[in-house]
């Protein structure tokens, strides 16, 4: 076998490694899993009949729900990735990283499988996300088309996000930083424009909601869904999903390689 | 596979290594023949697995130069990740897996091809008394158990060279035995094999040549016979009802050394029966009576204080050295 072959067979094992650990880590899964799932319940019928009062032209509950589709489905890629930096951590603070390392396996295949894993995971996350807000009601006039771009935008940007949570579970020192650290994703798709429209927020905020990464994500995913068209906001998310792959994916590496014992002696 | 003595399985030449500016390898120097077992002995902090993971690719020697089973560490670290096995102080295993399937991921990332990869798993499971467990999660595993399956993960590419950290701390006796059985038949098969220990009795139970490390350097080496000839050898304490008999006996045996306050004789011996039954004979046609006594075998201390002139415990906590201490017992050898 070739170079590439041994990596791409080392990889497919780690990834099946990562799969069968999510199985038997079923309390995480259905957290993840779970999460933008209460999320979407809590905010269409607890607060969406008064959020959807402020929507503009469309009004009401269900154009809330409309409305806050695309914001829930980055909550999942979100909460997907606080289950790989925890995954990670848990690698690296256990001793069978340790095996792998005196192992002539390709390098970057630990991190590939939990990568792949954390794909796989979000994209059928998704899938019930989707598939239950259709359910109840979601309606959407962006065609095959549109959900095909949407879903390669969102799988695009998960890609990004997993590589920099893979980073940060490698940089963290024990399974709870991992744990917590991710935390900040969440607080960032609040301070979009997932829930709320950003001209009704106080200007310094609306400011930093209107340039950080998850807002154009956001209104891409939710022009594309909606049919409208998305001009610069998908070139802007598409360039910050390339810019967080790439540095977290080097970063991550680095850190990989760096790893030193936590006991010298 | 037999081994071929004479061929280097390891060699190291003056490895040095600090960790910030405490010097943690000072010009450590060793060579293993193939399909020999060699003992690194020392206490915790004397940097036994800083070698070991410095020889295993893990982390990177400051300078010095090694070739494990002809590979250089440095230059090759994939030809010799290849070709070793590496057990260490911690357990590598996958908790989340169950025994099978631990086998299993090593088979497929050593590229066995999936029959050759199973008859390997089911060969190693049954090998080491795993098969009943073989599909239980490992998190269900005694400490025993995980220890064995670690080896076995370590042994799926039935490497050349094999790494074992402390490969017993922490087993009960039984289970001790039952590693110690496992590295002999793979020395027998030809397989090098780098053990660390604390423990003398392990040291001198497996290893062909054991060096005895201290603070970073390397400062006896030699077989088990070579090495205990420089230890000061084991004592019989003998213990008295009275000053009288304590002193008749000290008359009579003139290399002992008395204790007056706790009735004690300190006499050498080598711990056999024959020269106890001896000592014990002797004194009784004398009609000197011992009321108990106790065998005292040389242990880790010993050496230390032979060849460092100081004791192990000099710099480092006590309770460190009690896992390697075997006084106070009566060493049946």
């Amino acid at each position: 076998m070739s170079t590439l072959a041994y990596t791409i067979s080392d990889s497919r094992v780690m990834l099946r490694r990562n799969l069968k650990h999510q199985l038997r880590y079923p309390s995480m899964t259905l957290m993840l899993i779970g999460m933008p799932i209460v999320l979407l319940l809590l905010f269409v019928y607890v607060f969406g009949g008064q959020l959807g009062a402020g929507l503009g032209v469309h009004q009401g509950r269900g154009a809330y729900l409309d409305y806050v589709v695309p914001g829930l489905m980055l909550v999942t890629v979100a909460a997907a990735v606080q289950g790989t930096s925890i995954m990670v951590a848990m690698d690296m603070t256990g001793g069978i990283i340790d095996r792998f390392r005196t192992m002539a396996i390709a390098r970057a295949s630990v991190l590939t499988g939990h990568v792949l894993g954390s794909l796989l995971q979000t994209l059928a996350a998704m899938g019930i996300l989707i598939g239950l807000a259709f359910a109840l009601g979601f309606r959407s006039a962006g065609g095959a088309l549109g959900w095909l771009a949407a879903l390669g935008l969102l799988a695009l940007f998960a890609f990004a996000l997993i590589w920099l949570a893979v980073a940060l579970g490698l940089a963290a020192r024990s399974v709870e930083t991992a744990s917590n650290t991710p935390m900040i994703l969440f607080l960032l798709v609040f301070l979009s424009s997932g829930f709320v429209r950003t001209d009704t927020m106080p200007v310094g905020l609306r400011q930093f909601a209107e340039y950080q990464p998850f807002s154009p994500m956001v209104d891409s995913v939710r022009g594309l869904l909606t049919g409208v068209p998305v001009g610069g906001h998908a070139i802007v998310a598409v360039a910050w999903s390339v810019g967080i792959a790439t540095a977290s994916y080097l970063w991550a590496i680095r850190l990989y390689n760096q790893r030193r014992a936590a006991d010298p002696t | 596979m037999t081994g071929r003595p004479g061929t280097p399985g390891i060699v190291a030449t003056g490895v040095c290594k600090s960790f910030g500016s405490h010097l943690v390898l000072d010009e450590v120097s060793l060579a293993v023949d193939e399909g020999t077992i060699f003992a690194l002995l020392g206490p915790n902090g004397a940097g036994k697995t800083t070698i070991v993971r410095i020889l295993s690719t893990l982390i990177r020697a400051d300078s010095g130069t090694m070739r494990i089973a002809g590979h250089d560490v440095i230059t090759d670290p994939d030809g010799v990740r290849a070709r070793i096995g590496v057990t260490g102080q911690f357990s590598a295993v996958d908790n989340l897996l169950t025994g099978t399937e631990n086998l299993q991921l090593m088979a497929d990332l050593r590229h066995l091809g999936p029959d050759a990869g199973r008859r390997r798993v089911a060969e190693l499971l049954a090998q080491f008394d795993l098969t009943d467990a073989a599909d239980k999660l490992l998190s269900t595993y005694s400490g025993g158990m995980r220890r064995r399956l670690d080896l076995a993960m370590t042994l799926v590419g039935q490497p050349r060279v094999i790494f074992l950290d402390e490969p017993t701390t922490g087993l009960d006796p039984r289970s001790r035995l039952t590693m110690w059985e496992i590295v002999r038949e793979l020395a027998a098969a030809g397989v090098t094999i780098l053990l660390t220990t604390q423990n003398l009795d392990e040291a001198d139970q497996l290893a062909d040549r054991i060096a005895v490390l201290d603070q970073g350097r390397i400062v006896a080496e030699g077989t088990p016979d070579e090495l205990k000839n420089r230890i000061p050898g084991g004592h019989v304490r003998l213990h008295f009802a009275g000053p009288d008999s304590l002193r008749q006996a000290a008359q009579r045996l003139p290399a002992s050394a008395a204790d007056d306050d706790h009735l004690v004789l300190q006499v050498p011996a080598d711990g056999t029966v024959d020269s106890l039954r001896e000592l014990l004979d002797g004194l009784h046609r004398e009609g000197v009576a011992v009321e108990r006594v106790s065998i005292h075998t040389s242990d880790l201390d010993d050496v230390f204080l032979a060849v460092t002139g100081s004791h192990v415990d000099s710099g480092l906590e006590a309770g460190d050295v009690d896992a390697a201490s075997t006084t106070g017992g009566v060493a049946a050898r």
